[in-house]
């Protein structure tokens, strides 16, 4: 084998020397991302865990958000952030997961192939525009509708997060049912499943993964999100008082580090609480993708298997 | 008797594939009839329309009659979910759902609204004591199907269809990506099935066809060249085309 094709020997070495460059290229490329997100937390944690010995723990934990005055709590900013993600999830997710049942399982093919594009096309618009339509258009209406004194609440920048969710979790969904073996869909129609209990019993099941991925994604999206809310939740750090507070203003943790990091004293301890925002932020991205892909991660072995 | 009647079937595909060009043929009861020839010669489009099966795929152009106990089954008011649990249809791989193998076969049951434990735990004993999987399985029901060997899985899915008791059960390429002893075993299956039901297998090989062919069926590019009891067919073809396909010469 060794040496009875000589022309095969004969172009090893070049074909060597190619592969050992790919390889190491995407090795580079590899450990590169790992060493920048190494690098981002590093400089995160470096300029903002100061804040937790210079800064006193009654005024983080305490009620108010007054960078002035030296009142430094997170929590009217973290309960900013979670009412926005809540209550956009709860309007994005079903509104999302259906319109990708509906491209995928219901929708004749010339639909779907306008329709996924235009939904795709959405999932690009920048989010100043985005913000835009909310101040001109969503918060009047919600001022009107629910008689407040300002449309700028923390209902109107739900509904505007859950609005850019939907395109990132209509395409994910939408891919991942697509990817639903035919075979599955046709076993089932043939012992005699409706199609709806086709969707609901068997495809929606096989796709759990990607499902889930794509609602953990627009959830990130949201979460990250910052021109749009910055421009629509009225930028009022206020802790809750009952259910209320939904229609009141409310400031999330990437408008308050957006809005706020420009006009700081660098090593300051606004600086540093600012930063430390950063970290709890961080903090949940992680936790949202580490669930999402502890789950996912379960579903593949298994269908793996299946597959096998 | 004719449990099936097919009369002048035609069927294009949008993209011009595999399609029926005038096939008429009568199916008769509890006996095994074979569909066999090349690839492309319309096996599985005609098993697909016996079910409705093709109401999924783009068909631009569809006339004749399929009719099961005398009732045309292309008839718009069909009622599509009746007739597939009354024609059951097997695949060429096999697909056991993402579900328990006890719940693979009660799934059919369960959609058609049986409830009773009693009644499905009943209805699973018959179905895998008729594929001979009982003795393989039957103290690991809650397993995942999945866990089970492809010859297993295949006689899963004959068992998923069985545990509906249809009249009629399709088969395309059931053996297809089976083992010879899994295959044995599932053509012994169907040659005791036979008493029960009408069974219409499209074979992956014309030597499955020669073995399990009580009436066999010769398709050619979408045509029907020719059709007559099994024995006769595969000693003395009466179509050369058929005779050709037999010994080797194509295909």
């Amino acid at each position: 084998m060794t040496s009875s094709n000589p022309s095969l020997e004969s172009t090893r070495p070049p074909a060597r020397r190619t592969e050992w460059i790919i390889t190491l290229l995407i090795r580079v490329a590899g450990y590169l991302s790992i060493f920048y997100v190494a690098l981002i937390s590093l400089f995160l944690l470096k300029e903002g865990l100061p804040a937790l010995t210079d800064v006193p723990l009654s005024s983080l934990a305490g009620k108010f958000w007054y960078p002035i005055e030296g009142y430094y709590s997170l929590w009217p900013l973290i309960f900013g952030s979670l009412t926005v993600t809540l209550g956009a999830a709860l309007f994005a997710v079903p509104l999302g997961l259906g319109t990708a049942i509906f491209l995928s399982e219901v929708a004749p093919k010339w639909v779907k192939e306008t329709l996924k594009p235009l939904v795709e096309l959405l999932a690009g618009l920048p989010s100043v525009v985005l913000g835009f339509v909310g101040i001109l258009v969503l918060s009047p209406f919600i001022r009107k509708a629910f008689d407040l004194p300002t449309g700028l609440t923390a209902f109107t920048g739900a509904l505007l997060l859950g609005w850019a969710a939907i395109p990132t979790i209509v395409s994910i969904a939408e891919d991942a049912l697509y990817g639903v073996p035919r075979s599955y869909r046709e076993a089932a129609l043939a012992v005699g499943a409706t199609p709806w209990q086709v969707i609901w019993g068997v495809t929606l099941p096989a796709a759990r993964s990607g499902v889930l991925t794509a609602v953990m994604l627009g959830i990130g999206r949201v979460i990250g999100e910052t021109m749009a809310v910055m421009m629509v939740t009225g930028n009022a750090p206020v802790l809750p008082s009952g259910l209320g507070a939904l229609f009141g203003p409310v400031r999330t943790m990437t408008a308050t580090i957006a809005s706020e990091m420009g006009e700081v004293a660098t090593g300051s301890q606004h600086y540093q609480v600012l930063f430390l925002i950063g970290i709890v932020l961080f903090a949940l991205s992680l936790i949202i993708n580490i669930t999402a892909f502890m789950v996912s991660n379960r579903r593949t072995q298994r269908v793996e298997r299946l597959l096998s | 008797m004719d449990k099936i009647v097919i009369e002048h079937l035609s069927l294009n595909y949008s993209d011009g594939t595999e399609s029926l060009k005038d096939v008429s043929l009568r199916i008769p009861a509890n006996q095994i009839t074979v569909l066999f020839g090349p690839a492309g010669g319309g096996k599985s489009t005609l098993l697909r329309c016996i079910n409705r099966l093709n109401d999924l795929a783009d068909v631009t152009m569809l006339s004749g009659r399929v009719l099961l106990n005398g009732v045309d089954v292309l008839d718009p008011h069909t009622n599509v979910t009746e007739l597939r649990r009354r024609v059951g249809m097997v695949f060429s791989r096999p697909v056991p759902l993402p579900l328990s193998i006890y719940q693979n076969i009660t799934y059919g049951l369960e959609i058609a609204g049986e409830r009773r434990k009693a009644r499905l735990d009943e209805a699973v004993e018959r179905a895998l004591r008729q594929v001979v999987l009982w003795d393989e399985v039957s103290d690991r029901l809650q397993d995942p199907a999945h866990a089970l060997s492809g010859g297993q899985q295949q006689r899963l899915c004959i068992a998923r269809v069985l545990a509906l008791q249809p009249e009629v059960i399709l088969l395309d390429e059931p053996t297809s990506a089976l083992d010879p002893v899994s295959t044995f075993k599932i053509e012994t299956t169907l040659r005791e099935l036979r008493s029960e039901l009408t069974i219409v297998l499209a074979p992956h090989s014309t030597q499955q066809a020669a073995r399990i062919a009580d009436t066999a069926a010769f398709f050619l590019a979408g045509e029907l060249v020719e059709m007559q009891e099994g024995e006769k067919l595969f000693v003395n073809p009466k179509d050369p085309r058929t005779q050709d396909y037999i010994q080797g010469r194509f295909g």
